[in-house]
């Protein structure tokens, strides 16, 4: 069955969820992945909205921005962003998705600066709800283009702080979490468009969980600026069922986001 | 008493040159843009906007030359990506060099709710171990006082003025905005002048009649003009929808410099008020963003 890279992200990512969990959803990719995940495994699962909205439901009509009218109608709440985000603060949210332009072995996605920050080579739009998302979620799953000059040795800026790094204080990974001050959570995915990454939470490291049919473990490397770390059951990514891809075209029906 | 004016009157008397003006505040919908428009043609100098998520507004104001600082969260495209105007004038300085100080949704979202309350700041764990505190001189990494924790302290931010679309106001300001709010009502209450653009102006019993919806006191609002189609091409619940391709539009029509100052001639100079907007849209754009199918609340009953 033909897919492009997009659909299978959004299967990936749509697997993150498990039900009855409160989301952060984001846009675009993560936005269908909840889609799919309420219609197949995780009916009761819900939806937040940094713009000040929790659905139940997602909306009727494809999003080209969360604060579209359709988001609005049939929310379970409409309120502010230091309410819902507030809520991720005190605890309540169990995933969080965000995208990035660069991230790390350690998971530390840059949406800032590329280059020097005060005399930047390419400026990039800044952190929105990222860093919110990635600093206070109970677990952060990331989706990205994957090429070399986006999956780097170290980021440029740390915009969203995943594990950190190694220092003379401690390992990269939760324990670093603890010592800067962040209240547990950290990446627990990363999705590609090449692969899947969990991270080993004792070092920060990502660790390759699975390929997507069409590329080999050799092209991921090729195209990832670190030493892949693979993981003992490694294996080829579980390409989307026909009927993954039939609720994803019927959100999507122009390919707007997929295509 | 009437606040009533014209954005004419309203940004020449409370967006002086050098003014820190909070806009753009409830994230993609409501975004004032007869305002900034305003703020653009009567050239106004050396701003510093504050803002979440600010979409092209930012961006527009940036290129027209009037920014000095940006104070805000994520300065872009929403739909599209970047914002080129943003990128000129943070890589290359055009048509001036800017000042950032970074923030993330939620610590603006608390500098305008420590402002709101009286409170010097507001500790927050958001953004510990990222490189925003350590590029906005305003934060404070601190130990908790209580046990100790690495801690950020996020100093109240008082706007000079705050600019907020809302869906209907009384003359003398009290408004209700429906909808996701973002950190419109934070800050309002944050700001030491408030203008209202109103899609309606209604009768004071109208709000009146449903207290519960209404964004914040009156009395903060110095302001109330009645724009409608103001906040076009963002959405206005029950009024509005999105207008997506005017997004594209201005992504593509704005890669060059050039390419902004045609943008800008077209849509904003010589287009003197949101009327002329209104027309070069023309009727048949409108009609495709009207509502397509109300659907009104249940009635609230305030009886006792």
């Amino acid at each position: 069955m033909d897919y492009t890279p997009q659909e299978l992200m959004v299967v990936c990512a749509a697997r993150q969820i498990q039900d009855g969990e409160h989301v952060f959803v984001g846009m675009r990719l993560p936005l269908l992945a909840f889609a799919l995940a309420k219609r197949t495994h995780a009916p009761r699962c819900l939806g937040l909205f940094e713009a000040g909205i929790l659905r139940d439901e997602p909306a009727a009509e494809l999003l080209y921005t969360m604060g579209d009218a359709p988001n609005i109608t049939g929310a379970l709440w409409a309120t502010g962003t230091v309410k819902m985000i507030g809520l991720m603060a005190a605890g309540d949210v169990q995933l969080g998705f965000i995208g990035g332009a660069e991230i790390d072995r350690y998971g530390n996605l840059n949406t800032t600066a590329i280059g020097n920050w005060q005399k930047p080579a390419v400026r990039l739009p800044g952190s929105g709800g990222a860093a919110d998302i990635a600093s206070l979620s109970q677990r952060l799953a990331i989706i990205m283009q994957h090429d070399r000059r986006r999956l780097r040795e170290k980021v440029d800026y740390v915009t969203s702080p995943g594990y950190g790094y190694p220092g003379e204080e401690g390992p990269a990974g939760a324990a670093w979490r603890e010592r800067v001050g962040l209240p547990g959570g950290g990446p627990s995915a990363l999705i590609t468009t090449l692969a899947v990454f969990g991270f080993d939470r004792e070092n920060g490291e990502a660790v390759l969980q699975s390929f997507h049919p069409g590329t080999t473990v050799e092209e991921v490397q090729a195209k990832t600026g670190w030493t892949l770390r693979l993981a003992d059951d490694y294996t080829e990514t579980v390409p989307p069922s026909a009927e993954e891809l039939k609720v994803i075209r019927e959100c999507d029906p122009q390919g707007k986001w997929t295509r | 008493m009437s606040k009533l004016m014209t954005m004419s009157e309203a940004v020449a008397r409370y967006v002086p040159n050098g003014s820190s003006v909070a806009i753009s505040l409830a994230l993609e919908p409501l975004i004032p843009f007869a305002a900034a428009h305003e703020i653009i043609r009567q050239q106004r100098r050396n701003l510093t906007l504050i803002g979440p998520i600010s979409d092209i507004l930012f961006d527009q104001l940036i290129g027209a030359g009037c920014v000095e600082r940006v104070t805000a969260a994520w300065v872009g495209n929403v739909s599209e990506g970047l914002g080129y105007c943003y990128q000129r004038a943070t890589e290359k300085a055009i048509p001036r060099a800017i000042s950032i100080e970074e923030h993330s949704n939620f610590t603006i979202g608390l500098a305008l709710l420590a402002a709101s309350l009286g409170s010097p700041y507001i500790p927050t764990r958001s953004t510990l171990g990222s490189d925003i505190p350590s590029h906005n001189t305003a934060l404070r990494l601190e130990r908790s006082p209580l046990d100790g924790t690495p801690l950020l302290l996020v100093p109240a931010l008082r706007p000079d003025v705050t600019i907020v679309h809302v869906q209907r106001s009384d003359e003398d300001g009290n408004a209700h905005l429906w909808g996701n709010s973002g950190i419109c009502g934070e800050a309002m209450l944050a700001a030491k002048d408030v203008i209202l653009e109103a899609e309606e102006i209604v009768d004071r019993e109208v709000i009146l009649s449903d207290p519960n919806r209404v964004l914040g006191p009156s009395f903060k609002v110095r302001a109330v003009v009645h724009e409608r189609w103001g906040a076009h091409p963002s959405a206005v619940q029950g009024y509005t929808n999105r207008d997506h391709p005017f997004y594209h539009e201005y992504h593509e029509r704005t890669r060059s410099v050039e390419g902004f100052q045609d943008w800008l001639e077209e849509w904003v100079l010589h287009l003197p008020s949101r009327a002329d907007y209104m027309k070069k849209l023309g009727e048949e754009r409108l009609q495709r963003l009207r509502v397509k199918e109300h659907r009104y609340a249940a009635a609230v009953d305030y009886g006792y």
